[in-house]
């Protein structure tokens, strides 16, 4: 899928996603040249079936986890099927933040992380502390996960 | 008209992300298929002839027998392996770099959709905010089937196993991810089965998958009182289809109420009865199996 300016006889470049939460997405694509700019919009429909292949479009901010389709797409995910490698007993938020040592867990943020269903929070809690370390780091907080779903395109995380 | 540039016109390195995202997923599946020695897709067409129960049993035959084996339950919407295999409510342990399977019997690594489902008995269902789920629901079917095979930490495997639901569509999906080393042609001597199982054998023909050999399950009944052998259909229609295909039949299973009885509960009747004769027969295509992998690592020692 390319978007060409006619004008400039230009490829456009992608510039941002949007996912307005109602299943339809945005696509914005700028001009390299002109710097004009387009929004290229899907509905439900063309949204689930880009999404159903496991592709975003613009590319990905995060790597692809693990079951990352089955994980966000089962209906009625099996809430305790995932352990935690040696610490299958508590899968708790402050035990999943606990499990990498670099990395700390402020309360609000382990309340926070809580609060994601546990089918899929150990994927959850992997992209944000991917995120902190990448970016320095040393404590998530509510704040480094609010800016982390900013920056990364996270929508309900 | 205006003349514009067509999308081979254009820079070939722009708007490639998409391509580079499903290069990458099949960049990873080969990867995780690199540890696997052998893979054998048990596929039949038809519904009801037994392909769940007979790679359950062969995994555990495999397995028991000393080797590493794997086993995938491709059947997302009426999963079956897991249970069969003693590991319903198994657990997945959750790495960076993929999940583990669970463990079933015999130590067999198993991964199903049925392990994943809250709801046992729920049919599957995918989180959408539309309908028209004829548009999408066979990618995410074939996604979720690309997952169990890349995300899964599988490790050295001497087998995986793949119990593929019936429907030559399905096996189609497979097919466009992997080509199966082994393929195991499941068939009752019904002619019903005969006509369907012929439509997958031809398939299978058309679409090049090699090492295609058949297995008649349910051949006849044998009397658990006296022994007595006796037919379960008038005609044999896995005979003919044998001799219309040319497929060689691997292996000849006796129904034995009891082999589905302990399957389903979660005992392969191979362990629990290893000497009964649809236990033997099973083993006969462990054996087959084995030789053709033992054969496979000489032919590579001696090419190195």
């Amino acid at each position: 899928m390319k978007f060409l300016c006619i004008p400039c006889d230009h490829v456009m470049d992608f510039a941002e996603r949007q996912l307005p939460g109602d299943g339809t997405l945005a696509a914005v694509f700028a001009c390299p040249s002109c710097g004009r700019e387009i929004a290229m919009l899907t509905n439900p429909m063309e949204t689930q079936l880009v999404s159903s292949l496991g592709v975003k479009i613009g590319g990905r901010e995060v790597p692809e986890q693990p079951l990352e389709l089955v994980r966000s797409g089962l209906a009625d995910g099996r809430e305790d099927v995932f352990a935690e490698p040696m610490a299958a007993a508590d899968e708790s938020a402050s035990a999943l933040a606990g499990a990498d040592a670099r990395v700390s867990w402020t309360p609000d943020a382990l309340e926070r992380l809580d609060k994601v269903p546990r089918f899929v929070r150990g994927m959850v809690k992997r992209i944000y502390t991917d995120y902190a370390k990448e970016h320095g780091v040393r404590s998530v907080t509510v704040e480094v996960m609010d800016r982390a779903r900013s920056d990364l395109g996270l929508e309900g995380m | 008209m205006r003349k514009i540039r067509t999308y081979n016109q254009v820079d070939p390195a722009a708007g490639r992300e998409l391509l580079d995202q499903v290069l990458a997923q099949h960049k990873r599946l080969a990867e995780r298929l690199a540890s696997v020695g052998s893979v054998v897709a048990v596929m039949s067409g038809k519904g009801g002839v037994g392909k769940s129960a007979l790679t359950a049993n062969l995994a555990a035959a495999l397995a028991s027998a000393g080797f590493r084996v794997g086993a995938l339950d491709a059947d997302l919407n009426g999963p079956s392996l897991a249970r069969m295999l003693g590991a319903s409510r198994g657990r997945l342990v959750d790495r960076a770099d993929g999940v583990e399977p669970a463990r079933g019997a015999a130590s067999v690594s198993v991964v199903s959709m049925e392990l994943l489902q809250a709801d046992e008995d729920a049919p599957l269902r995918w989180n959408a905010s539309t309908g028209h789920g004829f548009v999408w629901q066979s990618a995410a079917e074939t996604g979720a089937l690309r997952e169990f095979l890349s995300d899964v930490i599988w490790g050295e495997l001497d087998f995986l196993l793949i119990d593929v639901p019936p429907g030559v569509d399905k096996v189609s999906r497979l097919l466009e991810l992997l080509t199966p080393g082994r393929t195991l042609l499941v068939s009752t001597t019904s002619e019903m089965s005969r006509r369907i199982v012929a439509r997958s054998a031809r398939f299978a023909r058309e679409a090049g998958l090699p090492n295609v050999s058949l297995v008649v399950n349910m051949s006849e009944h044998v009397c658990e009182s006296c022994g007595h052998h006796s037919p379960l259909y008038a005609s044999d229609g896995a005979e003919a289809l044998a001799r219309d295909t040319g497929l060689d039949v691997w292996a000849r299973i006796p129904f034995e109420a009891a082999l589905a009885e302990s399957t389903d509960h979660g005992t392969p009747w191979v362990l629990a009865s290893p000497n009964a004769p649809a236990s033997v027969a099973i083993r006969s295509i462990a054996e087959r199996l084995a030789d053709e992998r033992n054969a496979a690592r000489a032919a590579r020692a001696e090419a190195r």
